[in-house]
């Protein structure tokens, strides 16, 4: 990008605006991040490993794992779906589903998770008796933990999607359609390839999301160590029991996963041209 | 055979885009939908793509009944105004998706491509991205992708709006000898009256939804139907309570013509060969008459702001009498 000549602001302007912008993200995130890995690493990389060996460590880095994995690919289903339906149908009540799409990211997890113990749980809920007696058990096992971790991290994919379809227009899509294409086609062809960029991040903003949520899942599960624990939890317990080095260890290796996502997503992607 | 349309109607809510249209387009004729923007042509254009549905009416395509049938199926070549180009793919890709789609051969679709990037000179450019060409390349590769499928039917949404003048120019030259060449049945929608005089063979002129008249350029030109076909397929300006052309009329720097009348000239703005005048004239409540005369006559007779001339609509010029509001 040229820098401009026609006005720039003084740089007394510039440099403190550099200099806000720099001190915020140090101090709200970069530092202590650092800090994070300073101590994981504290005793040594091999300690920070051992202390993944446990047996109640390695289920919950497992668990994790697992439900990320499940509400990842949820989301990317549903969120591709309901962002086409959204932005190239029209159908009643369209306006208020985009805004109820946007709850999750307003209310607290925590909310969220007791939601769903008041509608699936076994004894009283809604739903819970009938599905436990089908023999799916919701709350307090993993089945509600992917539900939790989906419902809260769903907006994300959308709120990529939406903005790039809505840019992309439907010029290339009724091009396809008048040169023979239906609507699967259309869709593998034209569309998907089209916003695939947005999908990536939607997956990876999502993968991030998954992997730090706490409060949805932390009620629905019942934080049962060994059993129901998921790895955000288990740096709750670590850290609470005084074993704040496999706390550390844990945290380190959520903030890395995370990082190296957007990191490699980075570097994959291709310069945008305007 | 061609396309037929019947008792057409189109509403987007109070909104009337088409009212009661109906038409019939000759095969293997270049016609045109001319009139001015919301007047309803590109919907039309899209009714019969498919790509809008219409409230009511008939459509049939070389003698099948197309209103239903979604636009996969009405094998119609659509070209767009900004391209639509595939932007994903390369100029080659574009070309050959319609063929990709009905599951040619790989060798009978390079083969085509290969033509077809030939016809449209883009040969040299078959592995660039759409985002690598310029506007008039772009909408070339556009025009080679609709014709790969062998339509029957070639669509154009004001295919040259988006492009600089010159290039405007060369496509629609272009265009036209594309057409004496391979002879498909061609709709296209401007507002440009030049290019639809130009290029077409026969003119549709819609306004407000409905057809003010159809014919031949030169049928429209000199036979206008109504007050709004002749200003809009030209320049006029009103001489007597007619509606006349500016180059038809006579401009003398003395009293020759009984008919004549006196005026001034008020303004007078050369633009390329063309010498624009505004004439008051002395007659009261007189509008003031605008003439078009050559930079040679403006040379000869010396003509300039403040001159006192006498104007006269020149002998063997057609002013425009309402014959009928749509023929047929």
């Amino acid at each position: 990008m040229a820098t401009s000549t026609y006005t720039r602001d003084p740089a007394p302007v510039r440099w403190g605006l550099r200099f806000v912008t720099i001190s915020y993200v140090v101090l709200l995130v970069a530092w202590p991040t650092a800090l994070v890995f300073k101590n994981a690493l504290a005793d040594g990389v091999g300690a920070m490993f051992d202390s993944f060996k446990d047996p109640e460590i390695s289920h919950a880095l497992f668990l994790t794992g697992y439900i990320t994995f499940f509400a990842v690919l949820i989301n990317l289903v549903f969120g591709l779906t309901i962002s086409i339906l959204l932005v190239r149908y029209d159908f009643p009540g369209k306006r208020l589903l985009s805004a109820l799409l946007d709850v999750p990211l307003s209310v607290s997890p925590v909310v969220v998770g007791l939601a769903l113990v008041l509608v699936y749980n076994g004894r009283d809920g809604w739903f819970g008796p009938r599905l436990e007696s089908a023999g799916m058990q919701i709350i307090f096992s993993t089945p509600g933990m992917i539900m939790a971790t989906v419902f809260v991290a769903l907006p994300l994919m959308i709120r990529e999607v939406v903005p790039v379809l809505e840019e992309l227009g439907d010029d290339q899509e009724q091009a396809a359609r008048s040169l023979g294409a239906n609507g699967v086609q259309t869709l593998r062809r034209i569309t998907l390839p089209a916003i695939k960029w947005a999908i990536v991040y939607g997956v990876v903003l999502s993968l991030a999301r998954s992997l730090g949520e706490f409060g949805a899942v932390k009620i629905v599960s019942g934080n049962i160590a060994g059993q129901s624990q998921t790895a955000t939890l288990s740096v709750e317990e670590t850290y609470q029991n005084f074993e704040q080095g496999t706390s550390y260890a844990l945290a380190a290796l959520l903030a890395f996963i995370a990082m190296a996502c957007l990191v490699i997503v980075a570097i994959l992607r291709p310069k945008e041209e305007s | 055979m061609s396309i037929n349309i019947t008792g057409v109607n189109k509403k987007f809510g109070d909104f009337v885009a088409l009212d009661n249209i109906s038409v019939d387009l000759p095969t293997g004729q270049l016609t045109a939908l001319l009139g001015p923007s919301g007047g309803g042509k590109s919907t039309l254009l899209r009714i019969i793509a498919g790509l809008e549905d219409a409230d009511s009416g008939t459509l049939t395509i070389e003698g099948n009944e197309a209103a239903h049938l979604p636009p996969q199926k009405r094998n119609v070549g659509f070209v767009f105004q900004h391209y639509a180009a595939f932007k994903h793919m390369t100029v080659a890709k574009n070309v050959a998706f319609g063929l990709e789609i009905r599951k040619r051969s790989k060798a009978e679709t390079e083969k085509r491509v290969a033509e077809l990037l030939e016809l449209v000179h883009l040969s040299q450019f078959s592995h660039r991205l759409p985002a690598q060409l310029s506007g008039g390349q772009r909408q070339r590769m556009a025009l080679a992708r609709a014709l790969a499928v062998e339509p029957t039917v070639l669509l154009l949404d004001e295919p040259f709006g988006a492009l600089d003048a010159k290039v405007r120019k060369e496509l629609r030259e272009w265009l036209r000898r594309l057409h004496d060449e391979v002879h498909v049945t061609t709709v296209f929608v401007t507002h440009d009256q030049e290019e639809a005089l130009e290029v077409a063979d026969e003119i549709v002129v819609i306004n407000e939804g409905r057809i003010e008249q159809i014919g031949t350029p030169d049928q429209l030109y000199d036979e206008p139907a109504s007050e709004f076909v002749m200003s809009f397929l030209g320049p006029v300006t009103k001489l007597s309570g007619r509606l006349v052309r500016p180059h038809d009329i006579d401009v003398h720097t003395t009293p020759e013509d009984a008919q004549g009348k006196h005026g001034k000239i008020v303004r007078l703005l050369r633009v390329g060969f063309e010498v624009r005048l505004t004439v008051e004239l002395q007659e009261a409540d007189h509008p003031d008459v605008e003439v078009t005369v050559t930079r040679a006559t403006q040379r000869h007779l010396n003509l300039e702001e403040g001159l006192r001339v006498w104007i006269a609509h020149t002998n063997g010029a057609r002013p425009v009498v309402p014959i009928r509001i749509v023929s047929g």
